[in-house]
């Protein structure tokens, strides 16, 4: 009696220790948080070397530049969370699980909580190299105080706005893919339909002329609209501020998440 | 002892064939009854298709007030045919000389008090022999430019140079071009006494009338004002306006009725300002404004190329990678692959044949859809009121199959990195970032220009080059940028750089199939 109910009230932080020990013990996830933070640095850095403003008014944004890197670093992003539920379905290993714990949604928060945690941390990391990356080298390349362009600073609101906004992005697309892969239970599918949906907005937007279009497009796709949290000049030309945008994200994600739990709850595992 | 022989067993079963059409039998077969599979090519073709036509109707109209048609040259591509023309008709042969003594830019809505500035690198000004004064109809010019020198150009595209240096009163330039038959002859001479011939062109079918005479042009001029989120900048954009005078005209084989008359050829958008002659002792001043010229796609210019309405083949691509990769994890994960290659040892050939399988597969679903979508969304452009260029019927081949091509060949390298991975989350991941990602990044103005190029000649998004249906022309000045549809490698050279990465990758995916455990 006493054991039963034991076992029900404590679910969730077993499900958190189930959770944590798994994606811990699974031999890719090192090396994927890993790929996020040296993809994202990487394609950072050589974003901010090609970037040039020689003069006054070039129209750049630094903080933007100095966290291109996000581009690449959602994709690796975008597995790691698949794969957490991805490939307990491919295993089998799902319905393991779901033996042990019965209660699907806790099993989905606990995934959740866990991946977010694990994003935020590679992200934070990731960010913050990539800004000190672009603090160091972007003087060199005319973005320096004359042309408009103080060094880049966490300490400057809009600067420290775009990378902690930067972070919680990479952890709203870590939310958005394991509400997909819930929902689809195939990672390859998964993925793809994940990366559709980031890339395919913007693409889509840049053929489109009509500028009433062109605008809506850029405030519902995920990662244009998601983006925005990285603006920091020229922020009255964007098609939505940037915390709106971040929110749209948000709503993606939840959106996600929401479906890919009434999924798990309705069907067999 | 025995000292006899002992002859080993053998089956009287005759051995199955082992041909290499079997295996692709074999692979065809796994492929079709795999209903997800199936579903996902067509899906991949319903996709490219439905997204083609959103992008198609979304691509707001673009001629307002203006005629909405685009002149074809006798090529058969889209040009622009607009210039001040100050002509007599010329019947048979003949020929006709001048003295230009300058040739400056005027005013400008860009530089409204602007004007006796320098003209526009590519105004020009010369002499030409026109078929007519009909759009897009065949010409052949000597003319003075801005600032590329002396040049022979003909039939909009063809473009000869001749001797550098611009034109002032203290060193003019004498200009000949003469007709006989079909061929026509420039030549350029510094004092008129000594001519050098600068170049010679055939115009087929020229007619025995033709229009001969002087001309002016001047293209417009365009700047981008702001740079966006993801590319989608602004652009201000006006035309420009130059002003040539010329002196010594002389005309032989002119006929009856042959005075001269001036007349503003095209121009009936914005971009275009009407010029003007005015004639005094054997001078001619005449300004004169638009191009002669191929059309190409950039902020100057208004209208729609065939590719816009294959934008959908993203989203056909992404798909096609997810079964590619599938197709060949899925006999990891189930261990099916164990009975491939106990069934075919020969593990090479499995792989070409899964590629083979997969390859035509993805290249018949992506050409049926190609195919629907570009007539389709052409239409819907054109009814919403804008331009569709014009291309040359194989250019349009080349484009709708060349799309097709692309997304079977990224079907191949899913394939081939999933065989590599032997994880379909990694390998689906892996092709649609080094497909996609830097196409994103070099078309979507994220990254400069310079470092944009060079993404699409060094990534797989190099292939997309086989989409671009306008070339590039050096003697027509424009923002050639990725951003603008211009892609920095040939159609053919971009798409042999996937093709490379994709044999590259089934190479090392072939090698390490054999070497490593099933």
């Amino acid at each position: 009696m006493s054991q039963a109910r034991h076992a029900g009230s404590a679910t969730m932080r077993e499900a958190l220790h189930a959770e944590w020990t798994k994606l811990r013990t699974t031999p890719g996830t090192i090396w994927l948080l890993i790929g996020v933070i040296a993809l994202t640095v990487a394609l950072s850095v050589a974003a901010a070397a090609a970037a040039t403003c020689s003069s006054a008014g070039c129209g750049q944004d630094p903080a933007k530049v100095s966290l291109t890197g996000i581009l690449l670093g959602q994709a690796v992003v975008v597995i790691l969370a698949v794969l957490a539920i991805g490939g307990e379905y491919s295993t089998g290993m799902i319905r393991t699980t779901f033996a042990a714990m019965p209660r699907r949604t806790t099993v989905l928060a606990a995934k959740a909580a866990i991946l977010t945690g694990l994003v935020l941390t590679a992200g934070t990391i990731a960010v913050f190299a990539s800004v000190l990356a672009g603090r160091l080298i972007l003087p060199g390349h005319g973005f320096i105080p004359a042309h408009g362009y103080p060094l880049l600073s966490l300490g400057d609101g809009p600067v420290l706005r775009a990378a902690a906004g930067s972070v919680l992005y990479l952890a709203l697309i870590a939310l958005l893919s394991l509400g997909a892969a819930t929902a689809v239970r195939d990672s390859a599918a998964a993925i793809g339909a994940v990366l559709g949906l980031l890339y395919l907005f913007p693409i889509i937007a840049a053929v489109v002329t009509n500028p009433h279009w062109q605008r809506h497009l850029d405030q519902i796709g995920p990662m244009s609209a998601g983006l925005a949290i990285q603006a920091t000049t020229g922020l009255r030309s964007l098609p939505l501020s940037p915390w709106a945008g971040l929110g749209v994200l948000a709503a993606w994600a939840a959106a996600a998440l929401v479906a890919g739990g009434l999924l798990l709850r309705l069907r067999d595992a | 002892m025995t000292t006899g022989t002992i002859t080993p067993y053998r089956s009287d079963v005759r051995a199955g064939r082992d041909g290499f059409g079997q295996l692709l039998r074999a692979e065809w077969t796994k492929f079709r009854t795999v209903r997800g599979w199936v579903i996902g090519m067509i899906a991949a073709a319903v996709v490219t298709v439905l997204l083609g036509l959103f992008a198609a109707s979304g691509i707001g109209a673009s001629c307002n007030g203006h005629a909405c048609s685009v002149a074809v040259g006798p090529g058969g591509g889209a040009v622009t045919d607009s210039f001040y023309f100050v002509h007599r008709t010329l019947n048979g042969d003949g020929s006709i000389t001048v003295r230009v003594t300058s040739l400056t830019g005027g005013a400008t809505s860009d530089n409204p008090g602007g004007g006796g500035t320098a003209a526009q690198p590519w105004s020009k000004a010369g002499i030409i022999i026109k078929q007519g004064t009909g759009q897009g109809s065949a010409y052949a010019a000597m003319l003075v430019t801005g600032s590329h020198g002396v040049r022979m150009q003909y039939n909009y595209t063809g473009d000869t140079a001749g001797p550098a240096g611009a034109v002032s009163a203290a060193s003019p330039r004498w200009l000949r071009l003469t007709r006989s038959g079909d061929t026509l002859t420039g030549y350029e001479s510094a004092n008129g006494r000594t001519w050098t011939r600068v170049g010679t062109v055939g115009l087929a079918g020229l007619s025995p009338a033709v229009q001969a005479g002087l001309f002016v042009s001047s293209p417009p001029y365009a700047r981008v004002t702001s740079q966006h989120l993801f590319g989608s900048s602004g652009v201000t954009n006006g035309p420009t306006t130059a002003t040539a005078v010329f002196d010594h005209v002389s005309t032989h084989g002119i006929g009856p009725g042959g005075a001269w008359r001036g007349q503003q050829l095209g121009g009936d958008t914005d971009l275009v300002q009407g010029g003007g002659y005015h004639q005094a002792d054997g001078r001619f001043t005449v300004s004169g404004s638009g191009d002669i010229a191929p059309l190409v796609a950039g902020p100057a210019t208004l209208g729609v190329t065939v590719e816009h309405v294959l934008a959908g083949a993203f989203a056909g691509l992404i798909v096609v990678v997810v079964v590619g990769a599938m197709f060949i994890s899925a006999e990891y994960r189930r261990g099916m692959i164990r009975t491939t290659v106990t069934a075919s040892p020969r593990r090479g050939r499995i792989l070409v044949a899964k590629a083979i399988v997969i390859g035509a597969a993805a290249f018949v679903a992506a050409l049926a859809a190609a195919a629907t979508v570009v007539p389709l969304g052409e239409g819907m452009v054109r009814r919403n009121g804008n331009v569709v260029y014009p291309v040359a019927p194989l250019t349009e081949v080349r484009v709708v199959a060349g799309t097709a091509a692309l997304i079977a060949v990224a079907a191949v390298l899913a394939l081939a990195i999933g065989a590599i991975l032997r994880r379909s989350a990694a390998a689906v991941t892996a092709v649609i970032v080094v497909i996609v990602l830097p196409y994103i990044l070099a078309r979507l103005a994220v990254l400069p220009v310079g470092a944009a190029q060079w993404l699409l000649r060094i990534t797989p998004a190099a292939g997309f080059a086989i989409q671009q249906s306008l070339p590039q022309y050096p003697q027509v000045s424009n923002a050639y940028t990725p951003l603008n549809g211009y892609y920095p490698l040939a159609p053919w050279a971009g798409f042999a750089v996937l093709c490379g990465y994709a044999a590259l990758a089934l190479g090392l995916a072939i090698y390490l199939v054999r070497r490593r455990d099933a």
